[in-house]
């Protein structure tokens, strides 16, 4: 049975048509986290997110409150807000913008009081029309409120934001790329070391860069206290998360449930989540993680949703989307279109990627659509090993960014889970399931 | 002579404004250019780059890295049919493929009439409702054929006007509010909270 005892956190204004105003904001105790931030020291601010053992909820899952701490002191500082959610099958990013923008607002001016940043930015993927809209709306209001702009609510905490546009790019989700396409370039991401742009980052300054749903987290932690954050989940795997449930499920959606408490069977087959598989069908693989995670197969479905847990499995929980695949699915062709995917997305900087992505969704191709051969499997795991060497997980890197080694994922788990049907379709000549 | 409308030229300063540099206000302006000509014309490549401090050849080539700037004329709706994998498991293809028909125009084409254009985008991230299409970058919600071709008909008709703005597709509400304060005079006041917050924390651990 799932667990839903816990508090919604970020989506507790789902029921409200009017979540995204001002008014139902301040209806439902909105800025007042912020107020009380800015009563405590920037540092204590900072030590509550720390306490509160928040991973970074972009995918990488990297502690917030220890990426904060590396932020280089700076008499010019940034903070970013990464809103350009392009993982396939990522769609939590999505919700929150459009449905609760003053959230995501709080939690900016939050965090730039914590980490004394005057200037803060919004990064929306373009493709969020409606999500930049309502932001762009949020931080007028904000203005017209007092809790943005100059001397914020009457304190001597000064910050702007900027609602910034992305223009579709997949890429752009890589924070230096992020930075890049901020600057007004082309989104490459940038050579390491640096490793993180807390140390060298927008204009060459010290930046933080946090995700969406990072952000939204921070108005309940502040006034809640970061101990009772910790205190839901378990292990390093604290509070709660919004899972994107997509596929071949009854009920597809974003869904806010404690992290470890919950297992993937309770996300896809709970009457109040997933609602089960479609036709009440077998799973036959599921993505844990969004499409840069390796698959997972049906006897990993009693696996709690918990970052270590997944990653002691071999993959990984990353953007928190997870697709769903019955036994009316191909797995090559799902695996084809993953493929297919990179291809067009690598930015083309690094040979392995920009070439091997193209080669392995030619071969890909051409097994799903005829002209296979039997000794393409292999050949497959070769070209993925010149990607990511020894296929490990987490993989080995010969790329400057993760776009790289993530593209071996999907066809290594297809490969291994269903050996059996990549060979039906080089003897095919094609899909058996066409 | 500005290539941009007197409001859009007004607008693509005020965005020159909001960075710390120019070059930064590259991506929305490119946006406003779409909005203005509907695609990036030569005349907006020319603009954009002594707005921004670039050469056009530096506008262009940033332009084109971007999916969702497009260089040549495109129709008055640009319609997006993902077929990314939770696309795909709910016949992304087919709707694609539907769409195609409808349309009268191959993927990546655009109809005679230069009213639609057709594209196979990556995921859309409404991954809930699919498969997903967007119409100007605004989700239809359309996930049949029927429903579809109910869309391209209303489209035609110039009955959602107001839901899909033709290449209004970002930016309809603008910054009102904002920070007019020199850097330095910012940093001189964060300085002083601190003093002001470090004698408090001296005081209190008295």
């Amino acid at each position: 049975m799932a667990s839903l005892d816990a508090p919604r956190i970020v989506s507790s204004r789902s029921e409200f048509a009017d979540s995204f105003t001002l008014a139902r904001y301040l209806a439902t105790g909105g800025y007042e986290g912020l107020r009380k931030a800015l009563t405590m020291f920037p540092e204590a601010v900072a030590a509550e997110v720390d306490a509160a053992s928040l991973l970074g909820r972009g995918g990488a899952g990297f502690p917030a409150g220890r990426k904060w701490s590396m932020l280089r002191k700076s008499p010019v500082s940034y903070l970013v807000v990464n809103g350009d959610e392009s993982e396939p099958a990522t769609f939590k990013d999505h919700y929150l913008v459009e449905r609760d923008p003053h959230q995501l607002v709080e939690g900016v001016i939050i965090a730039a009081y914590a980490l004394q940043v005057t200037q803060a930015f919004i990064f929306l993927r373009g493709e969020f029309a409606l999500g930049l809209e309502r932001v762009q709306q949020a931080v007028n209001d904000a203005y017209d409120h007092g809790a943005l702009g100059r001397k914020i609510f009457g304190s001597d905490f000064s910050l702007d934001i900027v609602v910034h546009p992305g223009a579709g790019a997949y890429i752009c989700g890589e924070e230096t790329s992020l930075i890049e396409a901020l600057e007004g370039k082309r989104g490459f991401p940038r050579i390491k070391p640096p490793f993180f742009p807390a140390v060298t980052g927008l204009y060459g300054e010290p930046t933080v860069v946090n995700n969406v749903e990072t952000m939204s987290n921070l108005p309940w932690i502040v006034t809640h206290g970061g101990a009772a954050f910790a205190a839901l989940g378990a292990g390093r795997s604290a509070g709660t998360r919004l899972f994107a449930l997509s596929g071949r499920v009854n009920r597809p959606g974003v869904y806010e449930i404690e992290m470890v408490k919950n297992t993937f069977r309770d996300l896809i087959y709970d009457p109040a989540l997933g609602g089960g598989v479609v036709d009440d069908r077998p799973v036959r693989a599921f993505i844990p993680g969004g499409v840069s995670a390796p698959w997972f197969g049906p006897e990993q479905l009693d696996l709690p949703l918990g970052q270590d847990e997944v990653g002691a499995q071999g993959s990984m929980l990353g953007s928190g989307s997870i697709v769903v695949m019955d036994d009316t699915t191909c797995p090559v062709r799902a695996a084809w279109r993953i493929t297919k995917f990179f291809s067009r997305e690598s930015c083309g900087q690094c040979t392995p990627c920009r070439e091997g992505s193209g080669w392995l969704e030619r071969i890909m191709y051409r097994l799903e659509h005829g002209g296979g051969r039997a000794e393409d499997v292999d050949l497959l795991l070769d070209l993925c090993d010149n990607i990511a060497p020894g296929l490990t997980w987490p993989p080995a890197q010969t790329t400057i960014c993760v776009l790289g080694p993530s593209i071996p994922s999907s066809i290594k788990s297809a490969i291994t889970m269903f050996r059996d049907d990549f060979l039906a379709h080089a003897h095919h000549g094609g899909c058996p399931h066409d | 002579m500005s290539h941009f409308r007197a409001d859009v030229r007004q607008r693509a300063e005020e965005l020159v404004a909001l960075y710390p540099r120019r070059r930064s206000a590259m991506l929305p302006m490119l946006h406003l250019a779409q909005e203005q000509d509907g695609y990036v014309t030569d005349g907006a490549i020319e603009e954009i780059a002594e707005l921004t401090g670039t050469t056009p050849a530096e506008v262009r080539g940033t332009a084109a890295f971007y999916d969702m700037f497009h260089l040549e004329p495109v129709g008055r709706y640009v319609v997006g049919v993902c077929t990314n994998v939770a696309c795909l498991l709910a016949g992304g293809e087919d709707l694609l493929e539907h769409a195609s028909r409808t349309l009268g125009c191959a993927v990546g084409g655009t109809s005679e009439d230069g009213l639609f254009t057709l594209e196979e985008t990556e995921c859309l991230a409404d991954c809930n409702i699919a498969p997903v299409v967007q119409v100007n970058h605004r989700y239809v919600r359309t996930t049949t054929p029927e429903a579809l071709d109910q869309l391209v008909t209303d489209l035609r008709a110039g009955r959602l006007d107001a839901d899909v703005p033709p290449h209004g597709t970002l930016i309809r509400v603008r910054r009102n509010g904002g920070l007019r304060v020199e850097r330095e005079e910012l940093s001189a006041e964060r300085a002083a909270a601190r003093a002001a917050r470090d004698a408090r924390a001296a005081t209190e651990a008295k």
